[in-house]
C-alpha cells in the first residue's frame, strides 16, 4: 500500500534511483562483510567510508536542488547549514570522548582545557545526550534558515541579492567559528572522535552502519523532496520560480512557501552534515567557506538542476572525479580539469547530465518513431 | 611634510659618505693623521667575534676621529668589515677594493682569511647614533634631518655636544625643530641634569610633542626629582589627550584608505556585475592578473633597465589594464556571451574560470608570493598633526579616486559609455538602433576586467602577490557592490568608503574579526530593509 | 511494483559499476618498490607553503634511489593533493595507506591537517612525519614531529630578546593569527614572561583572522604600545599570507628593527622571497635552520636543491630541513629494523641520530620529537637571515610544556612508558 503510494509519486528516473539505493543497501554490506578480502568483489572499508562521504554530498545537493531547482532560490550558503548539522553531531562526539582526551578531563574537550576553560560553555549543555544532539542537527540549521528566510523573503530579497547575502551569511559564520573565543575549537575544529552511540567510530562495523544510515537518509530525503515537489505546494513553488510576482498576484503567500522549502532544505543539509562528520572524522570552520557552497551549486548544475536525481548524481560524479584526479602525476593539474568541467557543463550541457541524457533520448525516440512511421507507411 | 625619498639602505650609503667628508674635514682641521691608539685597541675587539666587544670597538672607532671612521662604520653596517687570518682589520668599499682598517689606505691585495665582523640590532642602533652624530651638520638637508631623527630616537647623552653645535648653525626650521626636540629628549632623560633644565626640556617636549615625545617623557631617570617626574607625567597625559582627539582622525583616515582599497577592488565588479549582470566570480583573478603583470614588469625592469625602477608602477598601470582587459574580452567571447540572460549560470562558469586561472598562475609562477617593490616615492610617511600618514596609502586613495572618476566619465561622456548603457538597459532596442551589441558586450566586460587589473597594481603594493590574491577580495567586492546598489557607481563609492570607515572605527574595540562579522550582519540586515542596496535604480530595467 | 524492464536493466548496470569500483586499487600494487606517501597541498591556500615540501621529498627519494634505494628496493613516491581541504587530508591519508600501501608518509603543514589525519594513522597503524613547527601538546605513537616544539623556538627567542644583545626588551606585544598554534604559543609565552617578572600591563596580546590584510590599526597600536618608555618587542605568530601585508605596513610606518624588533616564528626564506626586505633589515626570526648557515652539509644541500629545481634563486627553509632529517631518520630506522613494518620501524627509530643541516647531529627522542639547535636570525637586505645567536647545544623537543597548568604533569615516552600523555602525578597513562 505504502509502497504503491510512494511509487505513484515517482517517475521512471526516481524508480531507478531508489532501485540503485536498494541494491547498494544489500550489495555493499554483503560485499564488505561476507566476501573475503582477497576477492576482486570485496568492498574494502575505506571504500565504504568514501562512498558514504559522497552520499552525504548527494543529500546536500538534493537539499540545494529543492530550493534552487524548484523554487528559484539560489542559496550560496548551504554549506553553512551542512556545517551546523556537522557541528551539532561533532559536539556530541566530543562529549562522548569523556576522560579519554589527552588531558584526561572528564567533561571539557581537550581544546577547552588548553584554552583555560574552567567549565563547559552553556551552549554545550545537552550535547552528551544523543537525542538532543540529533534534534539540534535539524534545529540549528532550521532555526537559522527560518530567521534568515523570514527576514529575507518577507522583504522580497530575490535573485542575485539573495544569493549574495546567503554568501555573506556563511562567510560571517566562518569568521565567527574560526574565532577561538567562540568555544567551538577555532581552526582545529572538532576532531579525535572515539565513539558514536557506544560504538567506536573507527570500527568497520560502525563505518558500514554509518554508510547504511546515509543511504537510508538519502532515500528518505529523496522521497521527501519528491513528495514536496509533486504536491500542490510543489506546483506553487515552481510557479514562484518561474514568475514570482504573478504568483503573488494570484493570491498565494509566496514568502510562506519559500520559507517552508528553505527551512526544509536547510534541515536536509544539516542531516547531511551530521552523517558526514563521523565518517570523515573532523569538522572545522573551513566547511563554511563560501567556495564550498558554490561547489554544491556546481554539483547540482552538473547533474541537472530541477531533477533531484541529477543533483545526487552530480555530487557523486564531481567528487569521484576529485578523488581520482588528486592522486598521482595529475595532482597539480586537477583544478584545470575541475574548472573546465564547470565551464563546459554550463556551456554545453545547461541541463546537466540528466537533462542532456533525457533530451538525447527524446530525440532518439522521435527518430525511431519517424523511422517506424516511415517503415509503417507502405511505399507506393 | 617632507619627502623622504630614500630607503634606509640608501640612507646609510649617503650617511656614510657624508660622514667620510665630515671626518676628512675634521682630520684636516686637526692637522694630524689619525692617532693609532684607539683603532689599534679596536682590532682585537673586532676580532673577538662577540657583539659586546664589537660594540666597544665601534665606540672606539667613532671616537677616534680617524678620517676613515665613517666609511668603516658604513662598511660595518653593510657587512664589508673583516678581520684577516693574521688579525689585521680591513674593509672593502662597494666596488670590492680592500682598505686597511688602521690607516684607511688602499691595500694592494685583500688579506687572506678575512672573517666578516657581524652586527646585530643593538650595534645597528649604536652605529645609527654614531653616524647621526657625525652627520648632524652634513650639507644635505635630507641627511641632517635623518641624523637629527636618529639622535632624537636614541637619546644618547654623548650626542648632546654635537647637537648643540648643530643647533647653532641649522637654518632649516623643520630640522631645527627636530634638533630641539632631540636635545630636549636628551636633557630630560640623561643622568645628572639640573631640575630647571629638565623642566624646560619637558615643556618643549610637551608643547610640540607627538607619539615620539612620549618615549622620553616616559623614560625620566629614577634619580630625577619628584617635581620633574610629576611634570613629565603631566606632559605625557597632555600628549595622550591630544592623541586621543586625533585618534578619530586617524581612524577616519585608515577607514578611507581601507575603503579605497575596497573601492578599487569593487569598481570593476560594479561594471561586470552591476552593469552587465554577470555574477563574475573570476573578478578576483583579474585583480590577480593585474598584480602579476606588475610583478613581471618590475622583473624586466630590474634585470634590464634598473634606472626605470621608480617608473615601474606607472608603466604597469596601462599594461595591467590591457592584459586583464584582454583576458576579460577573451573570457567574454569564449564563454560568457553564450550565457546572457542566465545570470546564475555565469556564476558557475566564471567560478570554473577562476579555478583555472588560479591554477594557471600557480603553475606558471609557482605557488609562493612574488615580490613587488615599492618605488621610493611610495615608501615612508609624513605627519599631519599628530598622526602618521604613509605615502603608499595616499597614492592608493588618490589612484582609487582617479580610476573611479575616469570610469564615471567614460560611462557618461563617451560614445562607448553611451552604447554600454544602452545595451545593458535594452539590448534589443540598442541593437535595432545599429549598435553592435556583441562588440559592446565584449568591451564592457573587458573594461570591468581591465579595471580589476588596475586594482591589482595597487594591491601589489600592500598585499601578497600570490595565486590566492583574488580570492581574498571577491566576497568583499560583492558586498560593496550589493550594499551600494547594483548598477550604480556612486553607490559603490559610498558603500566602499562607508564600509571601510565603519570597519576601522569598529576594529579598535571589537577586534578585527568581530568588526568584520558585525559589518556582514549589518549588510545582511540592510539588504532586508532596502533589497536593492543604498542607491537603487528605479524603473523596470531591474525587474528580472 | 511495476518496475519497467529498462529501469531494472539500468539498476543492475549501476550496481555492477558500484561493485567494480573496488577493483581499481588492485592495479596500484606492484611489490618491487617501497612506496612513500607525500601528503602536501598542491592547490588551495596552503599550496603556497607546502608545494616546496613535496619537491624536497621527491628530491630526497631520487637521491636515495641513486644510492641504491632501500633494502634492495627502489623507493617510489606517491604524490596526492589534499587541496588545503582538511577532510580531504583524511581521505587522502587513508588512500595512501590502504590503496597504495605506503610504508610511511611525509606531510601536513597546519595543525588542523595533522589532527585530521591523526585518527587515520592510528587506526591503520602507519607512520607520519610532520615537518612544521607547532604548538606541542601532542605525542602520538604513529607521528614523528621533526618541526620545533614551543621550547625549541618560542622560548629561546624570548630569552634572546630579553638579553643584552637582543636589546633588553621589557614590554611585549604577542601578535598572532587566531588559531591554535599562536594561541598556545602565546599562552606559554605569557606564563613564561610573567614568571620572569614582566608585569601584566607590559604584555599586549592581539589576534587577527587568517589572511588579514589591513594592518594599519594594529601597527599603529604597536607603535602606541611601544612609546611607553620601555624597550618594546613584538613576538609574531602571524601565519602565512597575512605576513606580507603586515611587514609592508611595518616598513611603511617606519618601524625599524632598532626601534621595535619583531621576532617571527612563521617567517622564513620562502616568505621573505615575496617581500622587499630592505625596510625590514634587522627584524628577527627564530628557527632551527637558516639557509645562510655556513657548513659543508648545508652548502651541498643547497646546491642539490638548486640543481633539482633548476633555479639558481630557489631558497631553502626550516620545514625543508625537517623533512631531510625525518627522511634520513626513517631510512636509517628501516635499515636497522630490516623491514618497513610500521611497529618495528617505530621501535627502531627512537635513538637514531642523523646529521642536521646546521652542523649538529639530531636525535629522535622517546617522545617522538627530535633534538634541534635554536637559531635567531636577523633579516638581511637580500632576503636571507644573519644568524646572530644560537643555542650552544641541541635542545630536545618537549611535547608537553612545563609552563601550562594542564600539561606540566604530562610526559611522553614511547619506549618505556609506551604512552604519549603519561600523567606523572597520577602515575597513569591518559
Amino acid at each position: 500500500m505504502i509502497s504503491q503510494a510512494i511509487l505513484a509519486r515517482l517517475d521512471g528516473r526516481g524508480r531507478i534511483f531508489l532501485g540503485v539505493i536498494l541494491a547498494a543497501l544489500v550489495a555493499v554490506p554483503v560485499l564488505n562483510m561476507l566476501v573475503p578480502v582477497g576477492s576482486p568483489f570485496h568492498v574494502p572499508t575505506w571504500l565504504v567510508s568514501l562512498m558514504g562521504k559522497y552520499l552525504c554530498f548527494a543529500i546536500l545537493a538534493l537539499a540545494l536542488d529543492l530550493v534552487w531547482g524548484y523554487c528559484g532560490i539560489l542559496s550560496l550558503g548551504h554549506g553553512a547549514f551542512f556545517a551546523l548539522g556537522g557541528y551539532a553531531i561533532g559536539m556530541y562526539l566530543m562529549r562522548q570522548i569523556g576522560p579519554r582526551g589527552v588531558y584526561g578531563n572528564p567533561i571539557l574537550p581537550d581544546f577547552m582545557v588548553f584554552l583555560n576553560y574552567k567549565e563547559l560553555p552553556w551552549f554545550w549543555y545537552g550535547f552528551d545526550f544523543f537525542p538532543f544532539a540529533a534534534l539540534m542537527v535539524f534545529l540549528a540549521p532550521g532555526i537559522l534558515a527560518f530567521v534568515f528566510g523570514w527576514f529575507a523573503f518577507r522583504s522580497r530579497v530575490t535573485g542575485v541579492y539573495l544569493s549574495i547575502i546567503t554568501q555573506a551569511l556563511t562567510y560571517a559564520l566562518m569568521l565567527a567559528f574560526f574565532r577561538n573565543d567562540m568555544g567551538f575549537g577555532g581552526n582545529n575544529g572538532l576532531t579525535d572522535f572515539k565513539d558514536i552511540l557506544g560504538f567506536s567510530v573507527q570500527a568497520p562495523g560502525t563505518r558500514l552502519a554509518l554508510f547504511v544510515a546515509t543511504l537510508l537518509a538519502l532515500a528518505a530525503s529523496y522521497l521527501f523532496a519528491r513528495a514536496v515537489v509533486t504536491s500542490k505546494a510543489g506546483k506553487v513553488l515552481v510557479a514562484v520560480r518561474d514568475a514570482e510576482s504573478r504568483t503573488r498576484f494570484l493570491g498565494f503567500r509566496v514568502e510562506r512557501y519559500k520559507l517552508f522549502v528553505f527551512v526544509a532544505s536547510a534541515m536536509m543539509a544539516g542531516l547531511a552534515g551530521a552523517l558526514y562528520v563521523p565518517q570523515v572524522g573532523i569538522i572545522n570552520p573551513s566547511e563554511f567557506q563560501p567556495g564550498n557552497s558554490i561547489e554544491v551549486v556546481i554539483w547540482v548544475a552538473v547533474g541537472g538542476r530541477g531533477t533531484l536525481v541529477g543533483a545526487a548524481i552530480g555530487a557523486i560524479l564531481v567528487n569521484l572525479a576529485k578523488t581520482t584526479f588528486t592522486t598521482g602525476a595529475l595532482a597539480p593539474y586537477w583544478l584545470f580539469a575541475l574548472g573546465a568541467l564547470f565551464v563546459l557543463t554550463t556551456l554545453l550541457m545547461p541541463k546537466g547530465v540528466i537533462g542532456t541524457y533525457a533530451a538525447w533520448r527524446e530525440k532518439r525516440r522521435e527518430k525511431l518513431a519517424l523511422a517506424a512511421n516511415a517503415a509503417a507507411t507502405p511505399a507506393e | 611634510m617632507h619627502l623622504d625619498w630614500k630607503t634606509p639602505v640608501q640612507l646609510w650609503f649617503r650617511a656614510g659618505f657624508q660622514a667620510l667628508l665630515f671626518a676628512l674635514f675634521l682630520g684636516i682641521l686637526a692637522g694630524s693623521p689619525a692617532k693609532a691608539g684607539p683603532l689599534e685597541d679596536a682590532v682585537p675587539l673586532f676580532a673577538a667575534d662577540s657583539f659586546a666587544d664589537t660594540a666597544k670597538a665601534l665606540d672606539l672607532v667613532a671616537a677616534s676621529g680617524a678620517a676613515h671612521a665613517g666609511p668603516m662604520l658604513e662598511a660595518l653596517v653593510d657587512r664589508r668589515l673583516f678581520v684577516s687570518a693574521d688579525k689585521k682589520l680591513f674593509f672593502k668599499d662597494k666596488a670590492g677594493l680592500a682598505f686597511d682598517g688602521l690607516s684607511g689606505e688602499k691595500l694592494a691585495a685583500e688579506p687572506a682569511g678575512g672573517a666578516m665582523v657581524r652586527i646585530n640590532n643593538r650595534l645597528r642602533g649604536a652605529i645609527d647614533t654614531a653616524v647621526g652624530r657625525l652627520t648632524l651638520q652634513a650639507p644635505d638637508p635630507v641627511k641632517r634631518r635623518a641624523a637629527a631623527e636618529a639622535v632624537y630616537k636614541t637619546r644618547a647623552p654623548e650626542s648632546e655636544e654635537a647637537l648643540t653645535a648643530a643647533l647653532k648653525v641649522e637654518k632649516v626650521a623643520a630640522i631645527k625643530d627636530i634638533q630641539q626636540m632631540a636635545l630636549a629628549a636628551i636633557v630630560a632623560t640623561a643622568p645628572g641634569k639640573a631640575d630647571i633644565d629638565r623642566l624646560s626640556a619637558i615643556e618643549i617636549l610637551r608643547d610640540r610633542g607627538d607619539r615620539d615625545a612620549l618615549t622620553p617623557l616616559n623614560s625620566i631617570p629614577e634619580s630625577a626629582s619628584a617635581d620633574v617626574k610629576a611634570a613629565a607625567k603631566a606632559a605625557a597625559v597632555d600628549i595622550n589627550q591630544r592623541l586621543a582627539l586625533w585618534s578619530g582622525v586617524q581612524n577616519a583616515w585608515y577607514g578611507i584608505s581601507l575603503g579605497s582599497v575596497l573601492l578599487l577592488a569593487a569598481i570593476g565588479l560594479a561594471i561586470t556585475f552591476g552593469v552587465m549582470g554577470i555574477i563574475n566570480m573570476a573578478h578576483g583573478e583579474m585583480v590577480m592578473i593585474g598584480a602579476y603583470t606588475t610583478f613581471l614588469i618590475q622583473e624586466v625592469i630590474r634585470q634590464k633597465y634598473p634606472a626605470l625602477f621608480d617608473y615601474s608602477l606607472a608603466i604597469a598601470i596601462p599594461l595591467s589594464f590591457l592584459v586583464a582587459g584582454l583576458v576579460g574580452i577573451a573570457i567574454e567571447r569564449l564563454v560568457i556571451r553564450h550565457l546572457y540572460g542566465r545570470p546564475l549560470e555565469t556564476l558557475l562558469a566564471t567560478w570554473g574560470i577562476s579555478l583555472i586561472l588560479q591554477q594557471a598562475v600557480r603553475t606558471l609562477f609557482g605557488p609562493t608570493n612574488r615580490e613587488v617593490g615599492a618605488p621610493a616615492y611610495m615608501s615612508g610617511s609624513f605627519k599631519v598633526g599628530l598622526i602618521d600618514i604613509t605615502y603608499g596609502r595616499v597614492w592608493i586613495v588618490g589612484f582609487a579616486l582617479v580610476v573611479f572618476f575616469a570610469v564615471l566619465a567614460l560611462l557618461r561622456f563617451t560614445p562607448l559609455g553611451l552604447q554600454m548603457r544602452a545595451v545593458t538597459q535594452n539590448r534589443r532596442m540598442a541593437a535595432s538602433m545599429g549598435i553592435r551589441t556583441a562588440r559592446v558586450d565584449a568591451l564592457t566586460f573587458g573594461l570591468g576586467s581591465g579595471i580589476a587589473g588596475l586594482a591589482g597594481v595597487a594591491l601589489s603594493q600592500i598585499d601578497n602577490v600570490s595565486p590566492n590574491l583574488g580570492q581574498s577580495y571577491i566576497i568583499d567586492s560583492f558586498m560593496v557592490v550589493v550594499f551600494g546598489g547594483v548598477g550604480n557607481l556612486w553607490g559603490t563609492l559610498v558603500a566602499a568608503l562607508s564600509l571601510g570607515i565603519a570597519n576601522k572605527f569598529l576594529e579598535p574595540f571589537a577586534g578585527a574579526v568581530l568588526g568584520k562579522i558585525a559589518l556582514l550582519v549589518f549588510i545582511i540586515l540592510f539588504i532586508q530593509k532596502r533589497p536593492r542596496g543604498l542607491f537603487a535604480l528605479k524603473g523596470r530595467a531591474i525587474e528580472q | 511494483m511495476n518496475l519497467t524492464r529498462r529501469s531494472l536493466l539500468a539498476t543492475s548496470a549501476l550496481a555492477a559499476a558500484a561493485a567494480a569500483l573496488p577493483m581499481m586499487p588492485a592495479v596500484a600494487q606492484t611489490g618491487d618498490t617501497i612506496k612513500v606517501g607525500i601528503l602536501h597541498s598542491l592547490s588551495g591556500t596552503m599550496a603556497i607553503s607546502e608545494t616546496t615540501l613535496k619537491d624536497v621529498m621527491l628530491m630526497l627519494i631520487e637521491q636515495q634511489n641513486a644510492k641504491g634505494g632501500l633494502l634492495g628496493k627502489k623507493l617510489e613516491a606517491v604524490v596526492v593533493d589534499p587541496a588545503s581541504n582538511w577532510p580531504l587530508f583524511a581521505e587522502k591519508a587513508r588512500e595512501l595507506i590502504t590503496q597504495h600501501k605506503v610504508a610511511a608518509t611525509f606531510g601536513c603543514w597546519t595543525s588542523v591537517s595533522r589532527k585530521s589525519v591523526l585518527p587515520v594513522f592510528k587506526e591503520l597503524n602507519n607512520i607520519l612525519f610532520y615537518p612544521v613547527q607547532y604548538e606541542g601538546e601532542e605525542s602520538e605513537k604513529n607521528v614523528f614531529y621533526t618541526g620545533a616544539a614551543p621550547n625549541q623556538q618560542a622560548i629561546p627567542a624570548v630569552d634572546y630578546l630579553m638579553s643584552k644583545d637582543g636589546g633588553e626588551v621589557k614590554r611585549w606585544v604577542l601578535a598572532g593569527t587566531d588559531y591554535v598554534y599562536p594561541r598556545t604559543t602565546n599562552k606559554i609565552l605569557e606564563a613564561y614572561l610573567l614568571a620572569k617578572g614582566v608585569k601584566k600591563e607590559d604584555i599586549m596580546i592581539n589576534y587577527t583572522p587568517f589572511g588579514h590584510s589591513d594592518w594599519q590599526t594594529i601597527v599603529a597600536d604597536i607603535k602606541k604600545f611601544g612609546s611607553a618608555g620601555k624597550k618594546t618587542g613584538v613576538v609574531s605568530t602571524i601565519n602565512g599570507d597575512a605576513n606580507v601585508p603586515f611587514y609592508k605596513e611595518l616598513g611603511n610606518a617606519g618601524i625599524k628593527a632598532t626601534d621595535i624588533p619583531v621576532v617571527a616564528f612563521s617567517v622564513g626564506e620562502e616568505e621573505l622571497a615575496g617581500i622587499d626586505t630592505k625596510p625590514l633589515l634587522g627584524h628577527l626570526a627564530a628557527w632551527n635552520y637558516f639557509q645562510s648557515v655556513k657548513n659543508p652539509v648545508n652548502e651541498a644541500f643547497i646546491k642539490q636543491w638548486k640543481a633539482f629545481k633548476k633555479n639558481d634563486k630557489a631558497v631553502t627553509n626550516d620545514p625543508m630541513e625537517a623533512h631531510v632529517i625525518g627522511f634520513n631518520m626513517w631510512i636509517k630506522a628501516v635499515e636497522k629494523a630490516k623491514t618497513i613494518e610500521a611497529d618495528k620501524v617505530i621501535d627502531a627509530i627512537v635513538g637514531i641520530e642523523v646529521p642536521n643541516l646546521t652542523g649538529g647531529v639530531s636525535k629522535m627522542l622517546a617522545n617522538h620529537h627530535i633534538t634541534k639547535p635554536v637559531l635567531i636570525g636577523e633579516v638581511r637586505a637580500d632576503g636571507q637571515f644573519d644568524v646572530v645567536w644560537q643555542t650552544k647545544d641541541l635542545v630536545p623537543g618537549d611535547a608537553w610544556t612545563d609552563h601550562l597548568e594542564g600539561s606540566k604533569d604530562l610526559e611522553a615516552d614511547w619506549v618505556n612508558l609506551k604512552c604519549g600523555n603519561y600523567n606523572t602525578k597520577l602515575k597513569k597513562c591518559g
